[in-house]
């Protein structure tokens, strides 16, 4: 069964009467309530009084994924995207499938581009049709702008209110999407739609939400990965004023209270003992060591094309290199959160998920239910970054809920948000090339070793090799004779997840750092050699935009450097040089970076340039400082202070050149915070002469 | 004892412990969430509040310290001038991303632009520096505060 948008609604409206005023209404004024009366799909309608309606199908973030979406709509219906109620569904699978609401890997716009914008021109059709027929006309002549249909030859006008009853009869399936030459909406700067609550601060996020009788909580987990709650004192908890209940579970102690204050210090009072487990004496070193060492041999396949052994024969040199990356913290704005009430009907949450229908799947579980007992209301999330792909937060969500009369708000501690994050893998890569008399590349050999997070998700069905670990290895820019890229899993103790830029960042650092090595034992300047040999000619478009808009090969003072890396992956093709200054202390500033793109039609530029300034700088912040360490089985880390992002200060300036093209349109989260880790290290290098071959680069540069 | 202060120009009396910090006063307490939790250790800004018109990080912020004085937050400051100049600045600049430091940056802001209503960018930097954004807007919110500067100016 489809549940049109105002079904939905209306069910929202209903069940958030305990919300008090906590409803999410992400464009700052009031949506309206009228019901649908064209379902152009299951999440868009028109609705009886003319307005058009979008539950958004993805899920909003920071990215602007809620104003592009909109965008499309926009574009076919001829309405401003302001003009537009786009709203935050509750977590339904069946209602957006086969759209997945998951968001994550720069998927939204490639996975929406088509059948939202065909939902929406069958809508179109159907208003201009009814029309038609009203008028008896042809609908060809007719136009459609703010939402009404137009004779222009006879200046005959009537409103979408006037025609969304007939046209509701006869919904076309294949209308045709308005056409590039004839956009309006589609690659023109817009505003987000969601700024003004977010700059008053009344824009909801989970974190805010506030349900009538609900106490607040906060948790401790075992600090060690795998340890056990061995005992604590309930009663010097419960003693602190405030405080309503202690809950213990195996793993894990909750304190709920009057505030998270209250809380906190309750559950400090419960001074929380351990038995710290088998993993009491792992230190950084030793995950390190094993993956050093799993990428002495071969892994599992993941490429395999040529004979490496005779391609490497008579090579007239061979570059062999070990590159690490540490474990990451995602460290969102917005710490971990999420509210839960379970009542013997069902239960209610109330969180910021990139993953509504997994959410809502797993608080049933935990709470022993079926799925259609489980309404999960979801909200703008203060920062995602792969984070909130997790489900880890609702369940102990729901699992304390289960032990308590009330609705809970879990809060974790920023601490406890970075201890137990599920940090971005640690990985290690030996990537080894030979190269003929001319700088040709004839073998290539790179070996990934690192946790596999598909492996996680896919179970049994894991055959060894994380397409998501080897993206962009695979197939990189470069041409071989023959290539060989191995896969092997390495897990330790650290749960591990998806970090913004996922496993393509990963392997472009090591490929871009990489590539730069090659030019040197070539003798060719990074840029040429580069240009020599990649064939792909958006590749090779956005690197010379991007070089030739930061100047590459001007003069610099002693101590600055240029440095280049490019990418095309997400079907996004991204280049980006950086400008990197090296004090006499050797610490590392980056005032500017120098973006270009292709990513298709860039639908919206503004938001396009927003996301390149963003994950330049979000992945500069790891790639100069990032990193969380296991020391003893837990993490050494906590807070702002040890998990450092940059400050306004230390933020560079960023150029960005959109390039638009006809091409499909590409995924835009990840691809800028892929690039800048190899540009800087290069840059580094050019400003020293000093290869680092680890993040973050500061401290690799220190030891080099 | 219930403290009393006022909050957003409302007199508010809020009955909980003194060593309670402003932050969870204002969230949990009295329901004001434009006050964000960050860090919980003056780290990051996003709680940032004006106490006497002074910036504070409300999150270090004993309620007992601010009995009797005048909190704004970003609601109460939203519906002033300054406030009014720097929501517009950071609206017209497409500011913001997730959003959610966001109140606490136009706080502290405000608070620099108090003390000195023509900063240039150094100036911007430093009044600043208090203030986390992850989603990576600083560039922005150089520029919005350059612009509200300028609209107050004018």
């Amino acid at each position: 069964m489809t549940i049109s948008p105002a079904t939905s609604r209306r069910a929202f409206l209903a069940g958030s009467a305990v919300l008090a005023g906590a409803l999410v209404v992400p464009l700052h004024r009031a949506l309206s309530t009228a019901p649908a009366q064209l379902s152009a799909n299951g999440y868009l309608a028109v609705l009886a009084d003319g307005k058009v309606s979008l539950a958004l199908p993805k899920t909003e973030m920071g990215q602007g994924i809620m104003t592009a979406l909109t965008m499309l709509v926009a574009e076919e219906l001829g309405l401003a995207p302001t003009a537009i109620d786009v709203s935050i569904p509750e977590a339904d699978r069946a209602r957006f499938a086969p759209v997945d609401t998951t968001t994550g890997g720069s998927t939204s716009i490639r996975e929406l581009w088509k059948p939202l914008r065909q939902a929406a021109a069958n809508a179109r059709m159907a208003l201009v049709d009814a029309a038609a027929r009203r008028w008896k006309v042809m609908p060809d002549g007719l136009t459609l702008a703010d939402g009404a249909v137009t004779n222009p030859a006879t200046g005959q006008r009537l409103a979408f209110a006037a025609l969304v009853a007939d046209a509701a009869t006869r919904v076309p399936t294949d209308a045709v999407p308005v056409p590039p030459s004839a956009w309006k909406v589609i690659g023109r700067d817009q505003r987000r739609l969601d700024s003004a609550g977010k700059v008053r601060g009344t824009a909801p996020f989970g974190i805010d939400v506030q349900v009538p009788g609900m106490k607040i909580a906060t948790l401790a987990q075992s600090p060690v990965f795998g340890g056990k709650l061995a005992g604590h004192d309930a009663a010097a908890a419960r003693a602190v004023p405030g405080v309503a209940d202690v809950v213990a579970l195996d793993d894990c102690l909750f304190v709920t209270a009057d505030s998270l204050w209250t809380a906190k210090k309750g559950l400090e009072a419960a001074a929380p003992r351990w038995n710290e487990g088998a993993n009491a004496g792992l230190d950084q070193a030793q995950v390190d060591a094993a993956l050093t060492a799993a990428v002495a041999r071969p892994g599992v396949t993941a490429k395999a094309e040529g004979d490496l052994a005779a391609a490497r024969t008579g090579a007239a040199r061979t570059v062999e290199a070990l590159y690490h990356q540490p474990f990451l913290a995602h460290a969102t704005m917005e710490p971990g959160n999420c509210t839960a009430h379970v009542t013997p009907q069902g239960v209610e949450v109330w969180t910021g998920t990139q993953v509504p229908s997994d959410a809502r799947a797993a608080a049933a579980r935990v709470a022993g239910v079926a799925e259609d007992k489980v309404r999960l209301h979801n909200f703008l999330m203060g920062g995602g970054f792969g984070r909130r792909l997790e489900t880890d937060m609702v369940e102990r969500a729901v699992s304390l809920a289960a032990k308590v009369p009330y609705p809970v708000k879990l809060v974790w501690t920023r601490e406890e948000d970075i201890q137990h994050d599920m940090v971005r893998p640690a990985y290690a890569d030996r990537i080894s090339a030979s190269l003929d008399a001319a700088g040709n590349v004839t073998a290539w050999e790179h070996r990934i070793a690192g946790s596999a997070v598909m492996a996680r998700f896919l179970g049994d069905k894991f055959n060894g090799v994380d397409d998501d670990a080897v993206d962009g290895a695979t197939a990189p820019l470069y041409p071989a004779k023959a290539r060989l890229v191995t896969f092997k899993q390495v897990e330790s103790a650290m749960p591990t997840g998806w970090w913004r830029g996922v496993g393509g960042l990963r392997n472009t650092f090591v490929i871009e750092s990489f590539a730069d090595e090659l030019a040197l034992a070539a003798g060719q300047d990074p840029l040429a050699w580069r240009l020599a040999r990649i064939i792909d000619p958006r590749a090779r478009a956005v690197l010379q935009k991007a070089a030739a808009e930061a100047g590459w090969g001007k003069a610099l003072p002693k101590g600055e450097g240029l440095g280049l890396a490019v990418l095309h992956i997400w079907d996004t093709c991204l280049a980006a040089v950086a400008h990197v200054k090296v004090d006499a202390q050797r610490q590392i500033a980056v005032p500017q970076v120098t973006v270009a793109v292709d990513c298709g039609p860039a639908i919206n530029p503004l938001g396009v340039k927003a996301q390149i300034e963003g994950g330049v700088i979000f992945a500069l912040s790891a790639a100069l400082y990032g990193g969380v360490t296991l020391d003893k089985g837990r993490i050494a880390q906590s807070n702002y202070n040890d998990v450092r992002p940059l400050r306004m200060n230390e933020a560079p300036r960023v150029i960005t050149h959109v390039m638009p093209t006809d091409n499909a349109p590409g995924g835009m989260g990840e691809p800028p915070a892929a690039v800048i880790a190899p540009a800087v290290a290069n840059a580094i290098f050019a400003a020293t002469g000093k290869r680092v071959r680890q993040v973050p680069l500061q401290a690799g540069l220190e030891s080099a | 004892m219930p403290v009393s202060l006022t909050i957003d120009g409302q007199q508010r009396s809020l009955a909980v412990a003194d060593d309670m910090p402003l932050l969870w006063a204002l969230r949990d307490i009295a329901g004001i969430t434009g006050v964000k939790f960050g860090c919980g250790a003056g780290l990051c800004g996003a709680c940032s509040v004006l106490v006497d018109g002074e910036r504070q990080f409300a999150c270090q912020t004993p309620v007992s310290a601010v009995a009797g004085k005048a909190v704004t937050t970003i609601a109460g400051l939203t519906g002033q001038p300054l406030g009014k100049a720097l929501a517009a600045a950071w609206e017209e600049l497409d500011v913001v991303q997730c959003g959610y430091c966001q109140p606490g940056q136009i706080v502290a802001a405000a608070a620099l632009l108090k003390a000195n209503p023509t900063p240039d960018d150094a100036a911007i930097d430093e009044g600043m520096s208090g203030n986390i954004c992850r989603c990576g807007t600083y560039n922005r919110i150089r520029a919005a505060i350059h612009r509200a500067a300028d609209t107050i100016k004018a």
